[in-house]
């Protein structure tokens, strides 16, 4: 830059350049965001009547965490909660051995185009449907109970698990990897000695993150029949048993935090 | 030994990085490859065990075109190449035994690599070239916890366990201190002449080639422009490889450099 520019320039202030160039695009972008923020926020409609007469149902609901009632449906809850933690289990195992090798599939930069699509096409197809809708098409094929519970958890960690871990194994250290294949390697060894100690502890930390998720929609699929601790909680709901439902959300949340401390402790194990 | 008949790499961009690469490497030659960034080193060496895909050409290792061959036997090629990286590239989470023995993986079948049960004679074989760089004390240490320089034996002796022919050297010093540069070249090179490899070297700085090889072949967009003996290397041949500059300094503080490097040993 010639001097001339620079003396130009001296005094002049400085600002970031604002991310949306055209001064008129940013500002209609601005403004059209607040406008629609208001426009949305004046549709929701609020029956202020509905509200007052709920507050009190609330305020039980809420009362009755003071006093939890384990004891009166103990052995429901117990059914349920172990039903939960088995459908848990069982479907992360399952979930996660198959997420692995569509995972590994789903990450281009060491599979083929056509395994890349395949796989890709899968996670698409399992994260574009909600749990709570596989639940309700499982239930209606296998019936009541935990085995459609256990499918729709496998299936949904499918699509979780495989994405993500496809996605750490592409941002991986190329060159470490390309060092094991100059050796000689074959397909498999060059996977096991230069990609999974790379991502390694990702995968471990996500199957940790997966089964903490898997236990808590349990508790949702439940609702839709599909067993676990969710159908307990659903017909204490249906009871009025505001007690016995506060009990079954405490333990919920116990389970979860201690799942969460479990998964600290191991994250930071295999570093 | 290994002969570059008409090289030739071209990128899916249209790069041309490596135009019609005649050379030949007889057995237990060490050559440095030198040229600025971009000249078409890396390519080059990368061409040889075909980490890259060479355009067309041939690479002819003892008789066998490498650039014909299936996936297959291109396994059992490259175990006849050992590599060194430029950062390494040690699998960092792995220890440094299993980095070692990696080198063996051509040569071991999957369960046996997998379950981390290598033969004795290869076991032996890692501790000794473990003991000859000086590190046989850091065999369970994790790759992440060495230094450079340390991390760098350790490639090289991942390198030598595969009982190669040929060293592929890609740029060994460019992340190192000077120090450690010189220890880490007069190491390759005091290796390849006990098992008489051939090798050939990339590297960035010409003076430390000079000090260590009797043979440097310069690239320059990705032709060869000067093939002889370091110390052919005049002003006027680097400033054809490299361009434009002042060659003398670089030219006199090696020789100063080397001689108070001695004198400090």
């Amino acid at each position: 830059m010639s001097h001339r520019e620079l003396d130009d320039m001296l005094g002049k202030g400085w600002r970031k350049p604002p991310f949306v160039k055209r001064p008129w695009l940013r500002w209609t972008l601005a403004i059209g965001f607040v406008a629609y923020l208001i426009a949305a926020v004046m549709t929701i409609e609020v029956d202020w009547g509905r509200v007052y007469e709920g507050l009190d149902r609330g305020w039980a609901f809420i009362l009755a965490f003071t006093s939890p009632d384990f004891t009166s449906r103990w052995s429901d809850i117990w059914d349920g909660l172990l039903e939960s933690i088995v459908m848990t289990v069982a479907a992360s195992v399952v979930g996660i051995l198959i997420s692995i090798p569509i995972g590994l599939g789903a990450a281009r930069n060491i599979a083929p185009l056509p395994v890349y699509m395949i796989c890709r096409g899968i996670v698409a197809i399992s994260r574009a449907l909600q749990e709570i809708i596989v639940a309700i098409l499982l239930v209606a094929i296998f019936g009541f109970g935990p085995l459609a519970g256990f499918l729709t958890l496998s299936f949904a960690t499918i699509g979780f698990l495989s994405k993500l871990l496809a996605e750490d194994i592409e941002s991986m250290d190329k060159v470490q990897a390309e060092a094991i294949k100059a050796s000689g390697a074959r397909w498999m060894q060059w996977i096991n000695y230069g990609v999974q100690p790379q991502v390694m502890p990702r995968l471990v930390g996500l199957s940790m993150y997966r089964i903490d998720i898997n236990f808590r929609e349990s508790a949702i699929l439940g609702l839709v029949g599909a067993g676990g601790i969710g159908a307990t909680l659903n017909t204490a709901f249906d009871r009025y048993e505001y007690d016995t439902a506060a009990a079954i959300l405490l333990l919920i949340i116990g389970i979860v935090m201690a799942l969460e401390y479990l998964s600290g402790i191991i994250r930071a194990r295999v570093q | 030994m290994l002969r570059l008949q008409k090289l030739t790499k071209t990128y899916k961009t249209g790069d041309q990085a490596l135009k019609a690469i005649d050379l030949d490497v007889p057995k237990g030659q060490v050559l440095a490859l030198i040229g600025p960034s971009g000249a078409g080193k890396s390519t080059m060496i990368r061409c040889i065990n075909r980490l890259v895909e060479p355009t067309s050409g041939a690479v002819m290792l003892d008789e066998v075109d490498l650039t014909k061959l299936g996936s297959g036997a291109l396994r059992k090629a490259r175990r006849e190449m050992g590599m060194i990286f430029q950062e390494y590239a040690l699998v960092e989470r792995l220890t440094v035994m299993e980095n070692v023995l990696s080198g063996r993986l051509g040569y071991v079948g999957f369960w046996r690599s997998f379950l981390r049960r290598y033969p004795q004679a290869d076991v032996d074989e890692a501790f000794r070239l473990l003991d000859r760089v000086g590190l046989l004390h850091m065999a369970d240490k994790r790759a992440d916890e060495l230094s450079g320089g340390q991390r760098q034996r350790v490639g090289i002796c991942r390198a030598l366990i595969q009982n190669p022919k040929l060293l592929l050297v890609d740029e060994p010093t460019a992340s190192l201190d000077p120090k450690t540069s010189r220890q880490i070249m007069r190491l390759i090179t005091e290796l390849c002449q006990e098992r008489g490899l051939a090798a050939i070297i990339n590297i960035h700085d010409v003076a430390l080639a000079q000090m260590f090889v009797p043979r440097v072949v310069g690239l320059r967009f990705g032709e060869i422009v000067y093939d002889g003996g370091p110390t052919g290397l005049t002003p006027g041949k680097l400033t054809e490889i490299y361009g434009e500059e002042d060659w003398e300094a670089t030219i006199e503080t090696v020789e100063d450099e080397d001689e108070e490097f001695e004198a400090a040993e």
